[in-house]
C-alpha cells in the first residue's frame, strides 16, 4: 500500500493499447473446418482448455501441413475477458508459420511480451497474466492431440507459478540462500505469486499442485531441521556454515554497532573440543576489551547455540 | 458519443436540486457548527432541516437516533464493531447472525470479527435468493446471538428481504437487527414505525446525493459504544465536524427520493422492465430473481457464453455504464459471494451483468441500451468457445 494504490480500479487503464486493438478487433478469431484444413493440405487440430465455470475457456484450431508438420494456419474462440481474448489471439498469430516442436517453446511470458506497447511495460496488470498462462497452455494441449500423447508428459511438473514461470526447485533454493521467513519476501525475490495469486495458498483462482504457503513452511522447517542438528555430527563444511550463520545472526550486528567486525580465520576439531580462530577487524582492532569480554562473549554464543565445549582463540 | 448511465446500484448522479442546496455552505456559511459565534451557528437552521427531512424519510421518530456518518460502510463498522464491543467482549453473547449475500462491508467486516474470535452465523438465501424468517428461525438461539444483520435490498440482485418479518421475529426473540439498507432507501419504501429494526444504515449517493456521507439510525435506547472518539458532534456518538453542505444536501435528496418513490415504482420499473423484457427474449440468458422481489431499479442478467467483464468492455465502447460481479474484474479474481450464493451453476457467476436504472434515466436511453446489448451479444458470442 503507498500511493500509488490509492486510487483504485483502474484496471483498463493498464491494458496495453494493443490489448485493446485485439479485443476489439480479433484478427484470428474463429474457427477452421475440416474441409478448410484438407484444402491446405493440412492436418485439422482441435484443442480446448479451461471452462466456462472457471471463469476462462479458449478452443484453438491449428491447420498443420501434412509434410512439414508446420502451422500454415491457427484460429481461435475464447470465453474470457478482453485480455483473454486478447492473449488467444496474439498467440494464435505466433503459431502460425512455425512446426510442431518450435512451437511447444512459446510461453505465457512471450504472448505477453508480444501484446506489449513498449518492452518495458507490462501489456496487462498482474492479476490478468493468468490470461497469457491460458494462452500457453492451450498450445500444449493441441501438440499433445497432434502428437497423440498424455498433455502431462508436456507440462513442467516443477512449475509453482505459471504466471511467472517459477519452479518449486528455484523457489526452495531462493528461500535457503536468502533465509527468507514469508511468502512476501518470495514474490519479492522470484515474482512467483505475483500475479494471478493461485498459488499463494489454497481457496485462489484455480487450483494448483503447489502452494507457497506450503512450499515456505516446508523449507523452513529443514531448514530448522538441519539447525538444530548436533553440531558434532556434521560435516567440516556444514560445521563451518554454522559457525558464520551464529556469527551473523548474534555476534556480528552487536560488533557493527561500535563499528567492529570479525573474521573466522580458521576451524578445527581438537578432539570432541570445535576451535575457531578468530580475526578482528575495524574498531575491535585494538579495543582493550576484544581480547577479554568479547572473546568471551562470542564463545558464550558459540557455546550456547552449537556445542558446549566450543573454544574461541584470537589469530 | 453520448454516455448512459445503468450503474446506479454503485453511485447516482447528484441532483441538481440538492447540488444547489449545497452552494452556500462553500464560500459563505463555512462555519463549524459547533462554533459558539455567528459563523457556526447560522448554519444551525439548515442543519436542523436536513435532520427533519431525515427523519421524516425512514419514519424516525424524535427519541430515536440517525446519527450522520461518512458512509454506510462506516455505520455499519459501527454497529458491528459497537455490538461486539457492548455484549460479546463485555458481554455474554458470542454469535452475529448475517447472510451469505451481504456487502463486503458488512461481510469482511464479519470475517474480521470471526479472526477475534466472533461465532458467525452466514445464512444460506432461499431458492428465491431471499433471507425469510423461516431461514432465519431454524436453529436460531437468541441466548448467543448478540446481533442478526441482513440487508434490506441486494446490491447485486436487487431483490428486497422480508426485513419487517426479520426484524419482527428477532425483537419478539429480544435479539438485537441491523440491515444495511444502502440499497433500498429511495428505491422501495422504508418505514421504520412500521419496521422494528434497531439499527440501520444508509448512504447519500445511492440516492441522488453526495459522495462521502451517510447515516446510522439507532432506535431509542439503543446505545452502542461508538467507533470515532473525539470531539462531542452527534451527541459524541460519532465526534468528527460535521459536513454541513454534505448533511444539507442528503437531507433534500432523502425528501426528494422519498416523493420520487412512486416514480420510481411506475416509470423507472417501466423503462426497467422493457430493458430485462428485451434482455430475456434474446436466446440463453436469464435475468437472477423474480421481479416482485426486487428493487425496481435493478436487473441482474445472465448471458450465456459471455464473459462478464468482456461484456462491460463492449458496452463500455458503446458509451453504456454497467457492472458485473464476475471474477476477472475484480482484483483478487474472485466471483462476487452474492452471485456465488445465489447461483447453484457456477458458469454464471463469470457471466452476469448488472444494470440499474434512476428516475433520472430516460426512455431513449433504455432504447439504445437495447440496441447496445443485442449488438454486444452478437459480437461477444461469435468470439466465444462456449456458446
Amino acid at each position: 500500500m503507498a500511493k500509488g494504490d490509492l486510487v483504485g480500479g483502474s484496471l483498463w487503464q493498464n491494458y496495453s493499447q494493443k490489448v485493446a486493438a485485439r479485443m476489439n478487433h480479433p484478427r484470428y478469431r474463429g474457427e477452421i473446418s475440416e474441409e478448410e484444413a484438407a484444402s491446405l493440405n493440412a492436418e485439422l487440430i482441435v484443442a480446448d482448455h479451461g471452462a466456462e465455470s472457471c471463469g476462462d475457456a479458449v478452443r484453438l484450431y491449428w491447420a498443420v501441413d501434412k509434410d512439414s508438420s508446420k502451422i500454415v494456419k491457427a484460429t481461435f474462440k475464447s470465453f474470457g475477458c478482453g485480455t483473454a481474448i486478447a492473449s488467444s489471439d496474439v498467440m494464435a498469430e505466433l503459431c502460425i508459420g512455425k512446426t510442431i516442436d518450435e512451437v511447444i517453446t512459446i510461453t505465457n511470458l512471450d504472448v505477453e511480451k508480444a501484446l506489449r506497447d513498449d518492452p518495458d511495460t507490462p501489456a496487462v496488470p498482474p492479476q490478468k497474466m493468468h490470461c497469457s498462462v491460458m494462452a500457453y497452455d492451450v498450445i500444449k494441449v493441441a501438440v499433445a492431440t497432434y502428437k497423440g500423447v498424455d498433455i502431462g508428459i508436456l507440462k513442467d511438473a516443477e512449475m509453482v507459478c505459471e504466471c511467472a514461470r517459477v519452479t518449486l526447485s528455484t523457489i526452495k533454493d531462493v528461500i535457503r540462500v536468502n533465509n527468507l521467513k514469508t511468502v512476501e519476501e518470495i514474490t519479492d525475490y522470484t515474482k512467483a505469486g505475483a500475479y494471478c495469486k493461485s498459488c499463494v495458498h489454497p481457496g485462489g483462482h484455480e487450483k494448483r499442485k503447489w502452494y507457497l504457503v506450503d512450499i515456505l513452511a516446508e523449507t523452513r522447517a529443514e531448514i530448522d531441521a538441519s539447525e538444530n542438528e548436533p553440531f558434532i555430527g556434521l560435516s567440516s563444511f556444514k560445521k563451518f556454515k554454522a559457525i558464520e550463520r551464529v556469527l551473523d545472526a548474534e555476534v556480528r550486528p552487536a560488533l557493527h554497532q561500535d563499528g567492529g567486525d570479525v573474521d573466522v580465520e580458521d576451524f578445527r576439531m581438537d578432539g570432541d573440543t570445535p576451535v575457531v580462530t578468530i580475526a578482528y577487524q575495524g574498531a575491535c582492532l585494538g579495543c582493550m576489551s576484544a581480547t577479554v569480554g568479547t572473546l568471551g562473549f562470542i564463545e558464550n554464543v558459540l557455546k550456547e547455540k552449537l556445542d558446549p565445549a566450543f573454544k574461541v582463540e584470537v589469530g | 458519443m453520448s454516455r448512459i448511465y445503468l450503474d446506479n446500484n454503485a453511485t447516482t448522479v447528484l441532483d441538481p436540486r440538492v447540488k444547489q442546496a449545497m452552494e452556500p455552505y462553500w464560500l459563505q456559511q463555512y462555519g463549524n457548527p459547533n462554533s459558539l459565534h455567528q459563523f457556526g451557528t447560522e448554519t444551525h437552521p439548515e442543519m436542523s432541516i436536513a435532520i427533519d427531512r431525515i427523519y421524516s424519510g425512514i419514519g424516525a421518530a424524535d427519541g430515536d437516533d440517525v446519527i450522520i456518518n461518512g458512509c454506510a460502510t462506516e455505520g455499519n463498522n459501527t454497529v458491528l464493531k459497537g455490538v461486539w464491543t457492548d455484549l460479546i467482549l463485555n458481554g455474554d453473547k458470542t454469535r452475529i447472525v448475517s447472510s451469505m449475500v451481504e456487502h463486503p462491508s458488512i461481510s469482511h467486516t464479519l470475517d474480521w470479527l470471526e479472526n477475534q474470535g466472533v461465532d458467525i452465523v452466514r445464512l444460506a438465501p432461499d431458492a428465491d435468493g431471499l433471507i425469510t424468517r423461516d431461514i432465519l428461525a431454524e436453529g436460531f438461539d437468541a441466548g448467543k446471538t448478540a446481533l442478526v444483520t441482513i440487508m434490506w435490498a441486494n446490491n447485486e440482485t436487487g431483490l428486497i428481504n422480508p426485513v419487517k418479518d426479520l426484524s419482527e421475529f428477532c425483537r419478539g426473540n429480544d435479539v438485537l437487527f441491523h440491515t444495511d439498507a444502502v440499497q433500498a432507501v429511495g428505491k422501495a419504501p422504508v418505514n421504520l414505525r412500521e419496521v422494528p429494526v434497531d439499527f440501520l444504515t444508509f448512504s447519500a449517493h445511492k440516492f441522488h446525493g453526495p459522495k462521502g456521507i451517510g447515516g446510522l439510525f439507532a432506535r431509542e435506547g439503543r446505545g452502542l459504544t461508538p467507533l470515532l472518539h473525539g470531539g462531542e458532534q452527534m451527541g459524541g456518538k460519532r465526534a468528527g465536524t460535521v459536513n454541513v453542505a454534505f448533511m444539507v444536501g442528503m437531507g433534500l435528496a432523502m425528501e426528494l427520493a422519498v416523493e420520487a418513490l412512486d416514480f420510481e415504482e411506475s416509470r423507472v420499473r417501466a423503462m426497467r422492465d422493457r430493458l430485462e423484457d428485451s434482455i430475456a427474449s434474446l436466446p440463453d440468458t436469464f435475468v437472477l430473481g423474480k421481479r416482485e422481489h426486487r428493487t425496481p431499479n435493478t436487473i441482474l442478467a445472465s448471458f450465456k457464453g459471455i464473459e462478464g467483464e468482456a461484456f462491460l468492455w463492449d458496452l463500455d465502447r458503446r458509451g453504456i455504464a454497467a457492472s458485473t460481479g464476475s471474477a476477472c474484474s475484480s482484483e483478487s479474481l474472485e466471483a462476487d459471494a452474492t452471485l456465488q450464493a445465489m447461483v447453484s451453476d457456477a458458469d454464471l457467476a463469470h457471466t452476469a451483468v448488472r444494470f440499474s436504472l434512476s428516475r433520472f434515466t430516460t426512455e431513449e436511453e433504455i432504447n439504445t441500451a437495447i440496441e447496445a446489448v443485442k449488438a454486444t451479444v452478437e459480437r461477444l458470442r461469435s468470439i466465444s468457445s462456449t456458446y
